[in-house]
């Protein structure tokens, strides 16, 4: 569909009214003219630059001016053609390259010692002089990755029965960044079709070093193993880590217990509850759990049969372990390996790991991939999520309005920028304005100092 | 108005530490004969550690392991040379290993390592009195902190069934950068940015601090090496420094030396009769699935490359299994390229080595991988249904199921490698290639078409004059 057939249509529309645009409705799912359309009217090229600047882009004279030039970006053009090691002086030179280029997925790579684009002049010595020197602190959840414990789907698709345990991974990692590792520019992406992903921009996390960044992933792993090994969440000790059970107490214990066990029916059938009991150590209360399953097919009471089999479960782990049955933590053990966050360790531990970047549209799905407030995160709904073709049918209904300044404004994608610039990018601004100042300070400070010998 | 905890910053002046920090090179004079010598030794006991690593070893059996060793070649007859043999034997080995990044990515590990186990086992007050060259003191955490984190502090400890802190315990708080490892151990307690380390744990802030020294010193060292002192030392030092490495690391099979290239009509018999389990796996996982994650990839990859694949060939053996799943079009667009990227025809055109058994040991497969040492990742069950269809059973099987019980996955291996093979490995297995290509020569042995050309890949120890 061509933009003058578009705006044809809107004519008559002003007319007969929204029951006749219906009608004439954009198809859903993705085609490269609308991204072209996109990107010319939606995407919010200056927010992202300014963002990728972290405060160098002002005048103030402790700016790097070099500093969005050394970062790389990566574009997947149609038919898989891959552009990698782009880089762009500023602002202007990145919008216009996207807009000529209109790639099907923008990717995001580190900031490095000098120009992408000029890596191959530096050559490699011993000392690799072209090498990533900053790069967020990114994660990339992924719901496919917790196949063995939901039934109501699988592969790509999503629902609303399994799409919490996404909710639940957010809550988890963003208190634990924020609370344990003091950082606090995070910034939570849908990832326009069955995960997420966080970027955290704190200054202190960019500058982390590949073996820190795989000593956080570490330190939120804790689902082990696939399917040649048998145990995959191990929790031994008199106590949990104090992270662990935050993470339990606030989180997991109430989301498993209220909503999995019934969403998922975990115990209803035997191949569901023998996986289960696959995690149990103790053999005597296996088979005693066992031996009374398998007698009672049906529940005689009114109560979910997964709340009974529960209940059951947890006394008799919990009998056995006053019986000095080992530091085995049977029950967190079960909790964790349903509902405990799953990372990509690989996507953490290297800084030159390319992330897709946010506010891209997911060829798949036409989702675009839009911010999510951690702070919300329960009401967040995936099948809501903006599209494409929604997107140029709202751009085409409001068309006419003038009062409104930005043309993303007209549309349901406002929201999401808005809160991008009020949550995210206007506080992560300051703090590098503050930081790009004291830091020169500093600087002058010392060039003072030895002067003055 | 509190005081800091450590009030013990006076005494630790008193006390001399043998433990050095390699701070500087030493203004000594070396004969030439010791040069070599010392570093050799020194070679020996890091090697040893790294044996001991690569089986998995707990920390408290490697410290005693690093102890014996250390007893075993690091002494000599003058008493007062002792402290001069380990400093000069650490500055030689800094140039023979600083000269590429495989190199060093070896040797700082292993000397970073062998710092700690020794830290270990100095006296608390020596351990003190080095943590000041450290400058740690200042960090400290004050009686009324302390309290207020008590709680939390005792929960870790309980965690890691480790004694509980007592109210004189000294504690350091320092930004979790500084100590990853008991980060990513969930070994400390972490609030806002700040990790709280037990005085039991400082040996992590104080190895930390070391390597990071360590590596810095490295890259200066290799500057000096490459501008001046190798062209200097052309006739002396350059040929033994040269040497020294490669003969006591082994072959790292990124060039298949002396074999036919193995062609693809091959692959499926030479499965069978001389992969390791850990390819075995992988190459069956791939027929049957037709795909293969990314660490899946780069280690059957790698090896492939290793055996002999070459780089057409392996494109169109990657491609025959994924476009069955993804596609010949997607194979060519996404895929394509990273294989030729192993192959350093890509990208920083690096020609990547075949990962040996203890980098493969040390990964960690998850979710939907493939990859990593079977021995070590697979369960029980799985691993002796992946044994018997080897053709290993009786009580072949369950010696090699003892050795992985006690952490012995290259044994495990080796003896796998014995039974399927009916003879025995006297070196034991420490590379996937070495196993392909000890078992290509048995068997090309009993074929009659005699011992294929590899040259002597077993480890001499050099003599000099």
């Amino acid at each position: 569909m061509t933009r003058e057939e578009v705006e044809g249509g809107r004519d008559e529309m002003e007319i007969d009214g929204c029951e006749q645009r219906e009608a004439n409705a954009i198809p859903e799912g993705f085609d490269a003219n609308y991204l072209k359309i996109y990107y010319g009217k939606l995407f919010p090229h200056a927010d992202i630059y300014k963002w990728m600047s972290y405060g160098n882009d002002g005048k103030h004279p402790g700016c790097d001016q070099s500093y969005f030039g050394r970062r790389e970006f990566s574009f997947t053009l149609e038919n898989d053609i891959y552009l990698r090691f782009q880089s762009f002086y500023g602002a202007y030179e990145l919008e216009n390259s996207i807009r000529e280029n209109c790639p099907v997925k923008i990717d995001i790579g580190p900031v490095y010692s000098v120009d992408p684009a000029k890596r191959r002049a530096y050559a490699q010595t011993g000392d690799n002089v072209f090498t990533p020197v900053e790069r967020e602190l990114i994660f990339d959840i992924d719901i496919t990755d917790y196949d063995d414990v939901r039934y109501c789907c699988s592969g790509a698709d999503v629902c609303f029965a399994c799409w919490p345990l996404m909710t639940i991974a957010i809550k988890v990692i963003d208190t634990s960044l924020r609370d344990d590792f003091g950082f606090n520019h995070i910034l939570w992406v849908y990832s326009g079709r069955r995960g997420v992903h966080c970027w955290v921009c704190d200054g202190k996390a960019r500058r982390l070093t590949n073996e820190q960044r795989g000593a956080i992933a570490d330190y939120f792993r804790v689902y082990k193993g696939n399917e040649n090994s048998h145990k995959k969440v191990s929790l031994t000790g008199h106590a949990l880590h104090p992270f662990l059970a935050r993470s339990y107490t606030e989180v997991l214990r109430n989301f498993f217990e209220l909503k999995l066990l019934p969403s998922q029916n975990l115990f209803s059938t035997e191949e569901r509850y023998e996986k289960i009991l696959d995690m149990i150590h103790d053999e005597s209360v296996k088979s005693e759990l066992r031996g009374k399953w398998q007698e009672n097919r049906r529940s005689t009471s009114k109560e979910d049969i997964n709340v009974i089999r529960w209940e059951q479960l947890k006394i008799l782990l919990q009998s056995g372990k006053q019986k000095g049955q080992g530091l085995r933590r049977g029950i967190e053990e079960i909790v964790f390996s349903y509902t405990y966050p799953r990372l990509d360790m690989e996507v953490s531990k290297h800084m030159n790991h390319l992330l897709k970047a946010p506010f891209c549209v997911h060829p798949k799905t036409g989702h675009v991939c839009v911010p999510i407030d951690p702070k919300k995160c329960e009401e967040f709904d995936p099948t809501t999520v903006p599209t494409l073709s929604k997107l140029l049918q709202e751009l085409n209904m409001e068309g006419a309005k003038s009062e409104v300044e930005n043309d993303w404004d007209k549309t349901s994608l406002g929201k999401s920028i808005r809160f991008f610039r009020t949550s995210f990018l206007q506080p992560l601004l300051k703090s590098c304005k503050e930081e790009i100042e004291s830091s020169y300070k500093t600087k002058l400070q010392h060039s003072k100092n030895s002067i003055n010998w | 108005m509190e005081s800091a905890r450590s009030h013990r910053k006076s005494i630790a002046n008193d006390v001399v530490s043998t433990l050095p920090l390699y701070r500087s090179a030493p203004a000594l004079e070396v004969r030439l004969e010791d040069f070599t010598l010392f570093a050799m030794d020194r070679l020996r006991v890091l090697k040893g550690i790294s044996d001991g690593l690569s089986r998995g070893k707990k920390t408290e059996e490697m410290e005693q392991l690093a102890k014996d060793l250390w007893r075993a070649n690091m002494r000599h007859p003058q008493a007062s040379e002792v402290v001069n043999k380990d400093i000069i034997s650490h500055f030689v080995l800094r140039l023979v290993y600083c000269r590429t990044e495989d190199l060093r990515k070896w040797f700082l590990p292993m000397e970073t390592a062998l710092f700690r186990y020794r830290f270990r086992h100095e006296t608390a007050e020596a351990q003190r009195s080095l943590m000041a060259e450290f400058d740690l003191s200042y960090k400290a955490v004050s009686n009324s902190e302390f309290e207020s984190v008590k709680d939390k502090l005792c929960q870790v400890a309980r965690s890691i069934g480790m004694s509980l802190p007592t109210a004189d315990a000294i504690f350091y708080k320092v930004p979790f950068e500084e100590v990853p490892e008991l980060v990513a151990g969930r070994r400390v307690f972490i609030h806002k940015g700040h990790a709280y380390v037990a005085s039991t744990q400082v040996v992590s802030l104080v190895a930390t601090q070391f390597r990071s020294h360590l590596s810095k010193a490295l890259i200066l060292t290799n500057r000096k090496w490459t501008s001046t002192i190798r062209e200097q030392e052309k006739d002396r030092l350059a040929p033994i420094v040269e040497a020294l490495c490669t003969s006591y690391l082994g072959p790292d099979y990124s060039q298949p030396k002396g074999f036919s290239e193995i062609s693809l009509k091959d692959i499926d018999d030479l499965v069978k009769s001389s992969f390791p389990l850990c390819m075995r796996h992988l190459f069956e996982k791939l027929r049957e699935d037709h795909h293969l994650k990314h660490g899946g990839r780069m280690q059957l990859g790698l090896f492939l490359k290793g055996v002999g694949l070459k780089l057409d060939d392996a494109i169109a053996f990657w491609k025959a299994e994924f476009s069955q799943k993804v596609g010949a079009e997607r194979f060519d667009k996404e895929y394509a390229y990273s294989i030729r990227h192993n192959y350093g025809r890509e990208g920083k055109r690096t020609d990547y080595s075949p990962y040996s058994c203890q980098k493969i040991i040390s990964s960690t497969p998850g979710a939907g991988d493939h990859h990593g040492c079977p021995y070590r990742h697979f369960s029980e069950e799985n691993l002796r249904a992946a044994l018997n269809k080897m053709g290993v059973d009786g009580r072949a099987v369950e010696n090699v199921m003892d050795k992985v019980q006690n952490r012995h996955y290259q044994l495990a291996c080796t003896l796998t490698f014995e039974a399927v093979h009916n003879s025995s490995c006297d070196s034991g297995i420490n590379h996937p290639n070495q196993y392909f290509s000890d078992s290509q020569k048995i068997l090309q042995s009993k074929d009659g078409k005699g011992i294929s050309t590899l040259g002597n890949k077993k480890r001499v120890p050099l003599l000099f004059p």
